[in-house]
C-alpha cells in the first residue's frame, strides 16, 4: 500500500525492481515514510547549513560570552534571536547542531560508504573463489565480529592516535566485517547460479563477472545493511567523540556538543547538552526505522 | 447388551478458520458416534479435515480457528460449553491424544522421565516416586524393554517406535475413556507399523477405551477399526462398519480410496485412480464437493449439498447416485 | 564431549596469540615504541635503557618473544602517570566494572526475561507492541544518551538518585562490594540501569522471538493435549527450549558489557577500568592502554570459551552428542 504512490498519479513504481521495492519500503508504513522524510530532511539541513544557519559558531569573532548560556528563546545583547538558547561560550545552540549534524553526517556516511565497499569486495571474493581465500576472509570477520565494537574502535584509536581521518578508519574496521558476511552469504548463492557459469564460459575475466553479474544481484541486502550501518556509525562516532577520544574539539559532532554540554546539564542548562542530543536522536532513529522498512521490502524470504 | 450412551459423540462440528485470505471451513458439519471399546476409523486424504475433527474435540483448536457450530459430547456432556480450566482437566485424563510425529511431540530438552511424570501429576495428588513408578508401569505395559533406562534418557536417544509406544504410555496413564489417535504409525517403519497397531487393539480391548483412529491409509484402518467414517473436504461422505464399507461402498469416493489399495486390485491392473485434487478449504464448490472429480456428478450434485441418505442399518452416505453394485 | 572442549580450547589460545600479534605489531611495528611506552620527558639515557630493556635493537621476532616473556611474568609495562606497574592499576580497578557488569547483566535478565515472556504470550496486543517499542529505544538510542537521560530525570530533576561516584563499599560473602551498604545501592542503581538497558533490550526480544518460535510446535500441543496447566506449559516446556540460544547470546555479550562500561563509567565517574583506560588514551599513558587491551581481549577470549562450554552442557543433544 503506497501512500505516496496514490498521491502522486504519474508515478508509477514497478512493483518488481529493485528501485520499486526499495521506495515501497521506504514509504510504505506510515510510521517508515515519517522516517524517512525526516532522513531526507536531515541531510539536506546537514548539506546546506552554511548557508541556513544563523550565525557561523566557528567565527569566534561573532562569539560574545555576555550571550552565554541563554534559554531557548533569549534574545543576545545584540538582538539576536538564540532558538534553542545558546553554550557557555555564547554560540547559537541552533547554528552549532546544523554544524554538527553535518559532521556527524559526514563521518558517518562516509566511514559507512568505505566500509561498504571494502566489505562488499572482500565478501564477493571470498564466495566467488572459495576454498582458503574463504577460510582466510571469513574467520578475521568471526575474530572482528566477536569484539564488541567500541573495544575495536579504542584499541585502533589508541595505536593510531587521533584525528578526523582515523577516526573513519576505525569506523571502518569496526564496520566492514558486517558487509563482508552478509555479501558473503548471498553471493555463495547467486555464484553456483548458472548466469555466473555462463559469464565464465563466455570468457568474462574474474573482474568483470564479480562486478557486472554477481554485485548487481548481491545488492538488495546491502542496501538494507548500509543504512543500519551509517546509524550505527553515527552512533558509534558521537560514543567517541563523547569519551573524547573522537573528533577534535575544532570539528564538533553532535557528539562532543553533547559533552560539553554535559557538565551544564548538572547545573541546570540542559538545553546545550539535551537538543544535540534529540536530534542525534532523532536521525539514528529515524534510519533505523528506515533500514527496517528497507529490510522489510527487499527480503526475498517475506516476499510471497 | 446395547451400550447405554456412546462415549462420544460428535453432532454437526463446524470448525472454521478465519485467515486474511478468506474463511476456510476446515471442518463442515460432521457427525458420528464411538461406543466404550469400539475403534472408529476417520479416513480421509490430506486437508479433508480428520486432523482438525480430532483436535476439536479437545478444544486444541489455535488462531484463527474456532468451532463456529454443532456440540461434541462426551459422555452426554458438551465440551464445547467447558471453560478452559474444566478441558485441561479432561485432556490427558479421560480423553487423551497421541500425535503422528513423535520425534515433534515430545520436547527435545526434557527427559522422558519428566514428561511422564508431569502428566501424571498434573491429574493426581501423587509423590514424584509414586508418579515414577506408574511411568515405569505404563512403558512396561506398552512393550519397552529396561523401562529405567528409557526413563533417563532424553528422546533424541530413542528410535522412532520406541517414542510412540512412550506417547502411547503416556495416552494409558489415566486409563482414559477416549483416545484420539492422529495417524500415529505413518511416521513409522512398515515393520513397527503392525506392532503398534497390535499394542493399540491389544490395551483398548483390555480397558474398554474407545478409540478414534485418524488415518489417510485406508488399509491401515481397515485391519484395525471396527467402523469406518470417510471424510473429504470437511464433511463426513461415508460411515458404516468395517465390512460394509469395504463390500458395499456406496459413495464414489470411497470406491475410489478402495480402488487405490494395492491388495484390492489383481495383479497386472492399473491402480484406479481418482482424478484430479482435493479443493481448498477456502473455496469449496458449490453443490457436492466431490462432483468436479466424480464421473457420475449430474447438475443436481453440481448445485445442491448432498443430504446424509441411509443404505442400510448404521449405514450412512451423502451421495444423490450412491454406487449399487459390489466391489470386486 | 571433550574433544568438543579440547578443540574451543586450542581455538582460543590461537585466538589470544593472534590478538598479541595484533597488539605487538601496532605498538612495535607500526607504532613507536619508543613514543608509547616511554615518558615524553625522558633523558637520552633512560631512552638507551628502555630500548635495551625493551629489546628494540633485536630482531622484530626476538622483540615479540621479549613482549610476550614479560607479559607472562605480569610485565606489562609502567604507567607514566600514577608511576605504577600497569598491570597493578587495571587490577585495582577491575572489581568496580566486573560489579556494574554483573549487576547490569542481573538486571537485563530478570527485567528482560519476564517481559519478553509477555510479549511473546500476548503477541501482536497492544501490550506486545509497547514493550516492543520500548525495547528499540532501548537498543538504538546511543548508550551515552540513555545515561544523560537517567541524570537527567532522576538527578538533576527528581533529586531521587546520586549522578555520580561509587558508593560507601561493604562485605558480602567476602568480597567488597557496594551490594552490601545502602549508600552502595544507591550509587550503584542509574549506572548499573545505564549499562544493562541495551541488554535487556536484545533479552527482551529474543526471549519473545523464542517464545512465538516454541508456541505453535507439536510438542506444546502435546502438552496441552496431556492437559498439563498453562503456568507450566510456559515455565518449563518454553522457558527450557528458549534458555539455551538467550544464555549463550547473553554469555557471549557479557564480554560487551565491559566494553559499554567506559561510556558508563565516563558519564557517572564510576572508578572502574573503563574510566582508567578513557583518562589513559587522553592522557597519553599508552602503557596502561596496552595493558588493558591484552587483559580485556583475554578476558574476552575465556568468556567466550566458557560459554560454549556452557552452551554444551545445558543443550542434551550436544552434550550426549546424540541427533
Amino acid at each position: 500500500m503506497s501512500t505516496l504512490s496514490n498521491l502522486l498519479p504519474g508515478w508509477t513504481t514497478n512493483r518488481d525492481t529493485r528501485t520499486g521495492q526499495a521506495l515501497r519500503g521506504m514509504f510504505g508504513r506510515p510510521a517508515v515514510a515519517l522516517a524517512s522524510l525526516t532522513c531526507i530532511a536531515l541531510i539536506i539541513v546537514a548539506i546546506f547549513a552554511p548557508w541556513l544557519a544563523p550565525q557561523n559558531p566557528f567565527d569566534l569573532a561573532a562569539l560574545d560570552i555576555v550571550d552565554g548560556r541563554l534559554p531557548p528563546g533569549a534574545r543576545g545583547h545584540l538582538g539576536h534571536l538564540f532558538l534553542l538558547g545558546s553554550d557557555a561560550l555564547g554560540r547559537d545552540m541552533f547554528a552549532a547542531m546544523m554544524f554538527g549534524l553535518r559532521t556527524s553526517l559526514g563521518v558517518g556516511i562516509s566511514s559507512g560508504a568505505f566500509a561498504l565497499i571494502v566489505g562488499t569486495t572482500l565478501g564477493l571474493v571470498a564466495a566467488y573463489f572459495g576454498g582458503w581465500i574463504d577460510t582466510l576472509i571469513m574467520r578475521t570477520v568471526d575474530l572482528m565480529l566477536g569484539f564488541p565494537t567500541i573495544l575495536v574502535a579504542l584499541m585502533t584509536l589508541a595505536i593510531l592516535g587521533q584525528g578526523v581521518s582515523k577516526v573513519i578508519l576505525a569506523l571502518v574496521i569496526v564496520q566492514w566485517a558486517y558487509f563482508a558476511r552478509t555479501v558473503r552469504a548471498v553471493a555463495a548463492v547467486e555464484s553456483k547460479k548458472e548466469y555466473m557459469e555462463a559469464a565464465l564460459c563466455l570468457g568474462f575475466s574474474h573482474r568483470r563477472a564479480l562486478f557486472s553479474q554477481l554485485l548487481p544481484n548481491c545488492l538488495a541486502p546491502v542496501i538494507v545493511i548500509a543504512m543500519v550501518q551509517v546509524a550505527a556509525a553515527i552512533s558509534a562516532e558521537a560514543t567517541l567523540s563523547f569519551l573524547g577520544i573522537g573528533l577534535p574539539v575544532t570539528q564538533p559532532s553532535l557528539g562532543l556538543l553533547i559533552a560539553n554540554g554535559y557538565q551544564q546539564l548538572l547545573a541546570g542548562f540542559y538545553w546545550i547538552s539535551v537538543f544535540p542530543g534529540v536530534l542525534l536522536v532523532m536521525l539514528v532513529f529515524s534510519m533505523n526505522m528506515v533500514g527496517d522498512g528497507l529490510r522489510e521490502a527487499l527480503n526475498p524470504r517475506l516476499q510471497k | 447388551m446395547p451400550p447405554a450412551i456412546p462415549t462420544l459423540s460428535v453432532e454437526k462440528l463446524q470448525t472454521h478458520f478465519f485467515t486474511a485470505a478468506g474463511v476456510a471451513k476446515a471442518v463442515d458439519d460432521v457427525s458420528f458416534d464411538v461406543y466404550p471399546g469400539e475403534i472408529v476409523g476417520l479416513v480421509g486424504e490430506s486437508g479433508s479435515g480428520k486432523s482438525i475433527t480430532g483436535f476439536s474435540i479437545l478444544g486444541l483448536i489455535d488462531a484463527p480457528g474456532r468451532i463456529v457450530g454443532g456440540r461434541v459430547l462426551f459422555k452426554g456432556v458438551d465440551l464445547t460449553s467447558y471453560g478452559r480450566e474444566a478441558l485441561r482437566q479432561l485432556r490427558g485424563n479421560r480423553i487423551a491424544m497421541i500425535f503422528q510425529d513423535p520425534m515433534m511431540t515430545l520436547n527435545p530438552v526434557l527427559r522422558i522421565d519428566t514428561q511422564m511424570m508431569e502428566t501424571v501429576r498434573a491429574h493426581a495428588p501423587v509423590s514424584k516416586q509414586a508418579a515414577r513408578e506408574q511411568a515405569r508401569e505404563a512403558l512396561a505395559a506398552v512393550g519397552i524393554p529396561a523401562p529405567d533406562e528409557r526413563l533417563n534418557a532424553y528422546p533424541h536417544r530413542l528410535s522412532g517406535g520406541m517414542r510412540q509406544r512412550v506417547a502411547i504410555a503416556i495416552a494409558m496413564l489415566h486409563k482414559p475413556d477416549l483416545i484420539i489417535a492422529d495417524e500415529p504409525t505413518t511416521a513409522l517403519d512398515v515393520t513397527i507399523q503392525a506392532q503398534i497397531l497390535a499394542q493399540m487393539q491389544k490395551l483398548c480391548a483390555r480397558s474398554n477405551t474407545a478409540m478414534v483412529w485418524v488415518s489417510h491409509d485406508l488399509a491401515v484402518v481397515a485391519g484395525l477399526a471396527d467402523r469406518i467414517c470417510v471424510m473429504y473436504a470437511g464433511r463426513i461422505v461415508e460411515t458404516g462398519d468395517v465390512d460394509t464399507i469395504l463390500e458395499h461402498p456406496r459413495h464414489p469416493y470411497t470406491i475410489g480410496l478402495l480402488g487405490a489399495v494395492p491388495e484390492n486390485v489383481a495383479r497386472g491392473e492399473p491402480l484406479m485412480q481418482v482424478p484430479g485434487v482435493a479443493p481448498s478449504a477456502l473455496a469449496l464448490p458449490a453443490g457436492c464437493a466431490f462432483s468436479p472429480r466424480c464421473t457420475f456428478a449430474t447438475d443436481t450434485c453440481r448445485t445442491q449439498k448432498p443430504p446424509v441418505f441411509k443404505a442400510g442399518d448404521s449405514h450412512l452416505h451423502r451421495c444423490f447416485h450412491p454406487v449399487e453394485r459390489v466391489a470386486a | 564431549m571433550i574433544g568438543f572442549i579440547i578443540h574451543r580450547f586450542v581455538q582460543s589460545a590461537g585466538i589470544l596469540m593472534l590478538t598479541s600479534v595484533l597488539v605487538f605489531c601496532g605498538v612495535f611495528a607500526i607504532g613507536d615504541p619508543i613514543q608509547i611506552l616511554v615518558p615524553a620527558d625522558a633523558s637520552p639515557a633512560d631512552i638507551a635503557q628502555a630500548v635495551h630493556s625493551l629489546g628494540l635493537d633485536q630482531p622484530m621476532w626476538k622483540q615479540y618473544l621479549l613482549f610476550v616473556e614479560h607479559a607472562l611474568h605480569g610485565d606489562l609495562g609502567r604507567s607514566f602517570v600514577f608511576n605504577q606497574p600497569s598491570i597493578q592499576l587495571i587490577m585495582e580497578r577491575l572489581p568496580a566494572t566486573l560489579e556494574l557488569a554483573v549487576v547490569a547483566l542481573v538486571m537485563a535478565l530478570m527485567i528482560g526475561l519476564p517481559l519478553g515472556l509477555l510479549a511473546g504470550m500476548k503477541a501482536n496486543s497492544p501490550v506486545d507492541r509497547v514493550i516492543m517499542g520500548g525495547s528499540i529505544l532501548g537498543f538504538s538510542l546511543p548508550n551515552f544518551w540513555q545515561g544523560i537521560m537517567l541524570v537527567l530525570i532522576f538527578s538533576v530533576t527528581l533529586g531521587w538518585l546520586p549522578s555520580a561516584g561509587r558508593g560507601h563499599l561493604g562485605t558480602l560473602l567476602g568480597i567488597h562490594t557496594s551490594l552490601a551498604t545502602r549508600d552502595g545501592l544507591i550509587h550503584l542503581i542509574l549506572p548499573a540501569l545505564n549499562l544493562s538497558l541495551f541488554k535487556m533490550s536484545l533479552v527482551t526480544r529474543l526471549t519473545r522471538a523464542g517464545v512465538r518460535e516454541t508456541l505453535p510446535l507439536d510438542y506444546i500441543k502435546f502438552a496441552r493435549a496431556k492437559g498439563l496447566r498453562e503456568r507450566r506449559i510456559i515455565f518449563v516446556h518454553v522457558l527450557k527450549n528458549i534458555m539455551i540460544p538467550i544464555v549463550t547470546v547473553v554469555g557471549m555479550e557479557f564480554g560487551s558489557l565491559i566494553a559499554f562500561a567506559t561510556v558508563t563509567e565516563t558519564i557517572f565517574a564510576w572508578p572502574g577500568v573503563g574510566k582508567l583506560i578513557i583518562d589513559s588514551i587522553m592522557r597519553l599513558d599508552r602503557p596502561v592502554v596496552v595493558a588493558y587491551l591484552l587483559i580485556v581481549v583475554a578476558m574476552f577470549t575465556l568468556l567466550n570459551l566458557l560459554v560454549d562450554i556452557l552452551y554444551s552442557l545445558l543443550d542434551p543433544r550436544v552434550r550426549l552428542g546424540g541427533a
